[in-house]
């Protein structure tokens, strides 16, 4: 039998690591282009975009991620569409970030004071120039915190994408278990290794949240 | 050649789905009430508890909310054996479920505690009430109330995010549409099927948390 030192399951898994972090950034950027498409739709003045808005929202938001991802793999495959794991994983991973994110930012627009909108109305302003020039920049300013927390979510939920057969640090982690019959060692690195990639995200979030939002502070 | 849907083939299997929302529905059941008892010892700990427990009851809420559930079910179910802790596969994911939603409502409760005005606990104790008294009958309560919206979603959450102990083979919903699909290979139409399911029972939860809450805190909210 081969044996295995520590650094050998650190090292493997931190290759892996590499996977989970590129994952996460696909999800983040897809997640993001699809949030903003999502808020303008639920924030629209036509009925039917809100409408569908909310049901894309609270479909994905109201079922599992796994299953999500279980859909993208067979359903697509449906469609004559020969689907690897990494292809199922972004699209799933984009579609369910982009929910959340979608109702995150909906927060943060409606946070502005209705006043902000009628009196940029009263300047003539349309839609879009009242989202460009005043609604926006208040409200970037409140987002960048609970955005910078929810990419906390996302590294985490790639987690998910090990059960499709996507190989990043927790399918990583599982074959090294495999190999060496060293759960206990194996899963506390990989654990490890997502704290690394999510703790300093938690804090930046925190002081974020202290250093743009102070008067919001109860 | 398009494809031929059969949902029929799924629904040949009903009582297998039913056993397996009976599971998910005991998994959240016990995850629920058990984390957010946790959640509020923990909160008592870091805003009033004794000074030495509150490092490591910031440890644990920072390791948990930091890292993915499915790393945290598989170190309980495959790691603890390792130092003698030998659980079976329902036990392992209600642990793990409990202490996932424990180091969340951690920190949503402390947000509630720690918007009690501080004259709420001066009239407590003028009334020659214990700390832990003002704590149980003054501060908590009206702390969940005002946290309670935030606290069922992250209950929904945890469930939805339940469907991951089907890989330790605790048998609920997912697990049962597992199963299904290696029988009848119809895995687009049984996942559709149980993702319908999940997002029944999440709705359902809701409502039954937002009716709890209005029972609970019905002479509180006015």
């Amino acid at each position: 039998m081969i044996e295995f030192s520590t650094w050998d399951i650190v090292r493997n898994l931190l290759l892996a690591a590499r996977w989970t972090v590129v994952l996460s950034l696909v999800a983040f950027a897809g997640g993001a282009l699809m949030g903003v498409l999502a808020l303008m739709m639920r924030t629209s003045r036509v009925a039917v975009m809100r409408r569908v808005s909310w049901a894309y929202i609270e479909l994905f938001q109201g079922t599992p991620l796994l299953m999500q991802l279980f859909l993208a793999f067979f359903g697509l495959s449906l469609l004559g569409v020969e689907v690897p794991p990494w292809l199922a994983a972004g699209a799933a991973l984009t579609l369910w970030s982009g929910a959340f994110l979608a109702e995150i930012w909906r927060g943060c627009v409606e946070a502005i004071p209705k006043g902000q909108w009628e009196a940029s109305a009263s300047l003539a302003l349309g839609y879009m120039q009242q989202m460009r020039y005043v609604v926006m920049p208040q409200a970037l300013r409140i987002a960048i915190a609970p955005t910078v927390g929810f990419a906390v979510q996302i590294v985490k939920s790639t987690a998910l994408t090990s059960i499709i057969g996507f190989t990043e640090l927790s399918k990583a982690s599982t074959v090294i278990t495999n190999a060496t019959f060293s759960p206990f060692t194996v899963y506390a690195c990989a654990a490890l290794i997502y704290f690394a990639l999510c703790w300093p995200l938690s804090r930046l979030s925190l002081r974020l949240e202290r250093k743009l939002h102070a008067p919001h502070r109860p | 050649m398009a494809y031929q849907y059969d949902f029929g083939s799924v629904f040949d299997y009903t009582p297998v789905l039913i056993k397996g929302i009976g599971v998910t529905v005991e998994l959240i059941a016990f995850g629920a009430v058990a984390g957010v008892a946790l959640g509020i010892a923990c909160a008592w700990v870091r805003t009033q508890g004794p000074v030495w427990l509150r490092a490591p009851v910031s440890a644990y809420v920072e390791v948990i909310r930091n890292t993915p559930f499915l790393i945290q079910l598989f170190f309980v179910f495959f790691g603890l054996p390792s130092l003698g802790i030998q659980l079976g596969e329902m036990q392992a994911a209600c642990l793990a479920m409990a202490l996932n939603l424990g180091a969340y409502s951690t920190e949503i409760i402390r947000a509630g505690i720690s918007a009690t005005p501080k004259g709420q606990y001066e009239a407590g104790a003028s009334l020659a009430m214990t700390r832990f008294q003002v704590f149980r009958h003054v501060v908590l309560k009206p702390a969940l109330m005002r946290i309670w919206p935030a606290l069922s979603s992250q209950i929904v959450i945890v469930m939805l995010g339940s469907a991951v102990c089907s890989q330790i083979a605790a048998e609920d919903l997912t697990f049962a549409a597992n199963f299904i699909q290696s029988r009848n290979f119809r895995a687009f139409e049984v996942y559709l099927i149980t993702t319908g399911i999940y997002l029944a029972l999440a709705l359902l939860l809701r409502q039954l948390l937002r009716m709890t809450g209005r029972r609970l805190f019905r002479k509180a909210a006015r």
